[in-house]
């Protein structure tokens, strides 16, 4: 398989704070990839190197074979994002921010069409097609938002902290889109501080103050660190 | 170009629906383009005249009435003292006080000439000038009638050489301050709508979080930029348009000049004032610093604009900042064209200017918006 | 009690943090102030006229020399022919053209009345008739200086005497206003806004199930702004004395009552806002839209009230900075005491009261 994600010694430095310490990994094509950590490790301002929203201060990165540096526009033609802070509009329609979406990523109005009806039967929204985003409840925002990210068919999705605040039904059926997602052949990349989620990554990475400390498929790191769950490695990281 | 279409209907569609902002936007600019432009006037009238009449004989009445028959005056009262008129002066009530003294009549036949003192409150120095020419016009017109009354064969009979001087006020004849601020206050409401709005745009994207979400799409700078700009640019000339209309209809302002070379100019001037907006609202992090930035920098293009205080008498170094004020090309340009009917070669200087600070601001608009940082 | 210092306590540190905005609170009304406080004027100076001068003989010369020798105007052109009268409007170029009629000198001597056309550029109706005024009076000075041997005949001269203001600056006219009109925007807008932000944010909910009651909540919002207007005004006033000579004719002490009054009356204004708009744009708007033309022009800070029409003049006594601008007045230039604007004080206080009450029934009817 394919690496679709390889990075290399990326670093960000904030004048005398280093927010992401040389960090290197490997991303397979279809593979969820979890990038755990608490919160302030860093794994926001990595995420946001590898989106082409901030530019590192060294190492290398590509995206889909693209350059962080010099290639930015077009990784983000061949990504999805969902960000931790809720970023559809709320003064829009769920089918506005379908629109929208879909069109400055330059689908045309008939792709568009099909596709916010596929959603819809999907997600089964038909209620909500016209009521305003902001009057969702927020599993159901978080779940528009993960299918708008997937509109233009991307190669990679980025997903930080998809799931902070909704109900443990909710992040179930969350996780069963981003599996079928990842079926049809989509990367997934997500960061999340639930370590019961990490469980459900086909490889895990656990960033502490910037460094990446372990990297593995969950499996293999609980048999490592002799422990039954992800949350107790993930203890077992922090206090060292 | 498509991808410009998806933004253009997004903004529409967000403007339309803030129900809270839409009277603010479409309907406050032209009830305070009916109200202020009634209020905006330098025509000074109904001076709070008062006097003191220590000689109550025929001769001061007849003055008086001058004043009581002067449309400028109103005439409140006559205080029977000085200490009196002071206070009421002290008070705001009076801003004039004539003083006829004791023996006026008798004082005027014997000596032939007499000065009266005039107490005027000068605070507003310009209307204080104003009031003393009229003061002076009138005691002229009484010095005449009581020149043919009391002459006297005796009195020697030459006539003083005399210089007439004809004045004709052109593009407004009967000097009708809403022929001169209507337009201008129009001006001042569609700058300051466009540059509030476009200066709070991105900043609240940024707030709220989406502009995240946009800057990991694939969407041009350009492409966002002109997207923002465009809704605001329309709406821009729709509030002008309308404006128009009630200066037209409402006002009676005459619009002597051609209609499309003022939408050509408006048109370029609302790009520049999006272009400031853009670029405050890509400089700040909240809505609340772009809002106290756009609103310095309107009080001073406003106050150097111009259209309340005129610009050739401020000091150069003032007059020197004024050349980056766009209110005031805009100001000039409607004058000249509406009232005037200046052609497209009059406007030159103010056109290329215009046309200049577009692209410079615009410039900054899209450079300053960093999609990565 | 504690609870409560401590809370504005928060509010001071959170607004002192904030540098980049502390900055463009106190930077930008010092800018202002020294800006508007030099370039407002309606004095006329340097005006540009341009002559026609179809004699060209002494009088006419001389006439032309006492003109361009006044500071009120600068002679810009010579105009030869008829039809670059228009062409010099039309470009903008000067404001005034005067036009001299055949044999001005002649006539002049012959008792015949020449005259000379003052045609102004009406399209600003103020400077043209201030033109026409200076240049009809430059005249007059001039006839009185060749009539000199002429005998008196019946005549009252008026001789005016300009109190408060003899030399008629119009410093003295604008630094009130421009005075008001930054702490009037100023201190409506920050509390306007301050208190919609926590709206927006969804802080004002956990502000009010605190312990806190609601007054003290907006109150304590508003304390750090009521300081940080005050010294808004301390700075403005120092510069009107120091640099624009403003004097103070009165009680400084009183000065600084009525600016504290005038400040919380706009803080007031800011609450009220703040109650009625759901969004920060909200509130900017309406306090940037809503106040910014009507305080500018319907508060006697640039155009006297007394000249406007009747319904204007009533309209214009709802605005709390006409109010503050004749205090101002009165205390700097007129020197009175509290005695002759009792009545100005109480309409102040009264629209205080009247925002708060009112911004205080909004809130219990939001909260139940």
């Amino acid at each position: 398989m394919e690496n679709v994600i390889e990075v290399n010694n990326l670093t960000k430095t904030f004048g005398a704070f280093t927010a992401v310490d040389a960090i290197s990994f490997q991303v397979k094509k279809g593979e969820i990839f979890g990038f755990l950590g608490a919160n302030g490790a860093g794994k926001t301002t990595a995420i946001k190197m590898l989106i082409g929203i901030t530019t590192p201060t060294s190492g290398d990165a590509t995206i889909a074979g693209f350059n962080v540096y010099t290639q930015t526009e077009s990784i983000k033609r061949n990504i999805g994002y969902m960000s931790q802070k809720f970023a559809l509009y709320d003064d829009l329609t769920v089918k506005e921010n379908i629109t929208f979406f879909g069109g400055i990523y330059g689908l045309n109005r008939n792709t568009i069409k099909t596709k916010t009806r596929e959603l819809i039967d999907e997600l089964k929204l038909e209620q909500v097609t016209n009521q305003l985003v902001g009057s969702l409840p927020l599993g159901w925002k978080q779940k528009i938002s993960f299918s708008v990210a997937l509109l233009h068919r991307p190669k990679i999705v980025f997903l930080d902290e998809p799931t902070g605040g909704v109900d443990p039904i909710t992040r179930r059926q969350f996780w069963e889109m981003i599996y079928k997602a990842a079926n049809q052949g989509t990367t997934i990349f997500v960061t999340t501080h639930y370590m019961d989620e990490a469980e459900y990554c086909d490889r895990v990475c656990i960033m502490v103050d910037g460094q990446i400390e372990a990297l593995d498929a969950p499996k293999n790191l609980k048999k490592t660190f002799e422990v039954d769950s992800m949350n107790e490695v993930f203890l077992k990281l922090a206090r060292r | 170009m498509k991808i410009l279409g998806f933004i253009i209907q997004k903004e529409f569609k967000q403007i339309f629906r803030n129900k809270g902002m839409l009277p603010i936007i479409f309907i406050m600019p032209f009830i305070q383009l009916i109200i202020l432009s009634n209020a905006a006037t330098f025509d000074i009238k109904n001076i709070k005249f008062s006097y003191i009449d220590n000689d109550h004989t025929s001769f001061s009445r007849a003055l008086i009435n001058k004043f009581e028959a002067s449309k400028y005056f109103h005439v409140l009262t006559d205080f029977p003292s000085e200490q009196l008129a002071n206070s009421a002066m002290l008070n705001g009530d009076v801003d004039i006080i004539l003083e006829i003294p004791n023996h006026f009549e008798r004082d005027l036949q014997k000596e032939k000439h007499i000065n009266l003192r005039v107490t005027i409150n000068a605070i507003d120095g310009a209307a204080a000038g104003v009031e003393s020419v009229y003061i002076n016009q009138i005691i002229k017109s009484y010095n005449k009638d009581i020149g043919l009354k009391l002459m006297q064969p005796n009195d020697l009979q030459i006539t003083a050489l005399n210089i007439e001087t004809i004045p004709s006020f052109w593009y407004n004849k009967t000097l009708n301050y809403k022929t001169f601020m209507v337009p201008g206050i129009l001006v001042l409401l569609v700058t300051m709508i466009t540059l509030f709005l476009s200066g709070m745009n991105i900043v609240r994207e940024k707030e709220i979080g989406t502009l995240e979400q946009i800057n990991v799409t694939p969407i041009k700078k350009s492409q966002f930029i002109i997207g923002k700009l465009f809704p605001f640019w329309v709406i821009g000339l729709g509030l002008l348009s309308i404006g128009l209309l009630i200066a037209k209809v409402l006002f009676d302002v005459p619009i002597i000049g051609n209609l499309a070379l003022m939408y050509l100019y408006t048109s370029i001037y609302i790009l520049v004032i999006l272009g400031i907006g853009l670029f405050i609202s890509n400089f700040t992090e909240t809505q609340q610093q772009a809002m106290f930035i756009s609103w310095f920098f309107m009080v001073i293009f406003i106050l150097m604009s111009g259209l309340f205080t005129p610009i050739e008498s401020m000091p150069k170094w003032a007059q020197m900042i004024t050349e980056f004020n766009p209110i005031k090309y805009f100001v000039q340009v409607m004058r000249m064209v509406m009232l005037k009917g200046s052609g497209i070669n009059d406007i030159l200087p103010q056109l290329s200017k215009t046309i200049l600070f577009a692209f410079i601001m615009n410039g900054l608009a899209i450079w300053s918006y960093k999609k990565t940082n | 009690m504690k609870l409560f210092l401590g809370f504005v306590k928060k509010e001071f540190y959170h607004i002192l943090r904030d540098r980049r905005s502390l900055f463009i609170l106190f930077g930008m009304p010092i800018i202002q102030i020294l800006l508007f406080g030099f370039a407002i004027t309606n004095e006329i100076n340097n005006v540009n006229i341009a002559i026609f001068d179809h004699s060209k003989d002494i009088t006419t010369h001389k006439i032309i020399d006492k003109i361009s020798a006044s500071s009120y105007f600068s002679l810009n052109k010579l105009i030869e022919n008829e039809d670059d009268i228009e062409s010099v409007f039309k470009k903008g170029k000067v404001k005034a053209v005067l036009i001299f009629e055949r044999n001005f000198n002649k006539k002049l001597l012959t008792n015949e009345q020449p005259k000379v056309q003052i045609i102004t550029d009406a399209t600003d109706p103020n400077t043209a008739n201030t033109i026409y005024n200076y240049i009809n009076a430059i005249i007059q000075s001039y006839l009185h200086e060749i009539n000199k041997d002429v005998p008196v005949v019946y005549q009252i001269t008026p001789q005016p005497r300009m109190i408060y203001n003899p030399e008629l600056k119009s410093v003295f006219m604008f630094v009130p206003g421009v005075m008001t009109v930054i702490l009037m925007l100023v201190s409506a807008m920050m509390t306007s806004i301050s208190i919609t932000r926590e709206k927006e944010l969804g802080t004002m909910e956990v502000l009010l199930v605190s312990p806190l009651k609601p007054i003290q909540v907006i109150s304590g919002k508003v304390i750090p702004y009521v300081f940080l207007s005050v010294i808004n005004a301390i700075v403005i006033i120092l510069l009107s004395i120091f640099i624009f000579k403003m004097p103070v004719q009165g009680s400084l002490i009183l000065l600084g009552f009525e600016s504290v009054l005038f400040i919380v009356t706009a803080l007031a204004l800011g609450i009220l806002i703040s109650t009625i708009s759901a969004t920060q744009q909200t509130a900017m708007m309406i306090s940037l839209m809503g106040l910014m033309l009507p305080v500018i022009i319907l508060s006697g800070f640039i155009f006297p009230i007394d000249s406007m029409p009747l319904p204007l003049q009533i309209i214009s006594n709802i605005i709390p900075a006409k109010w503050f601008i004749i205090i101002l007045k009165a205390i700097m230039l007129k020197g009175v005491g509290i005695i002759y604007i009792w009545k100005e004080t109480l309409i102040l206080l009264g629209m205080t009261l009247f925002f708060v009450a009112l911004s205080t029934k909004k809130y219990k009817i939001r909260l139940e």
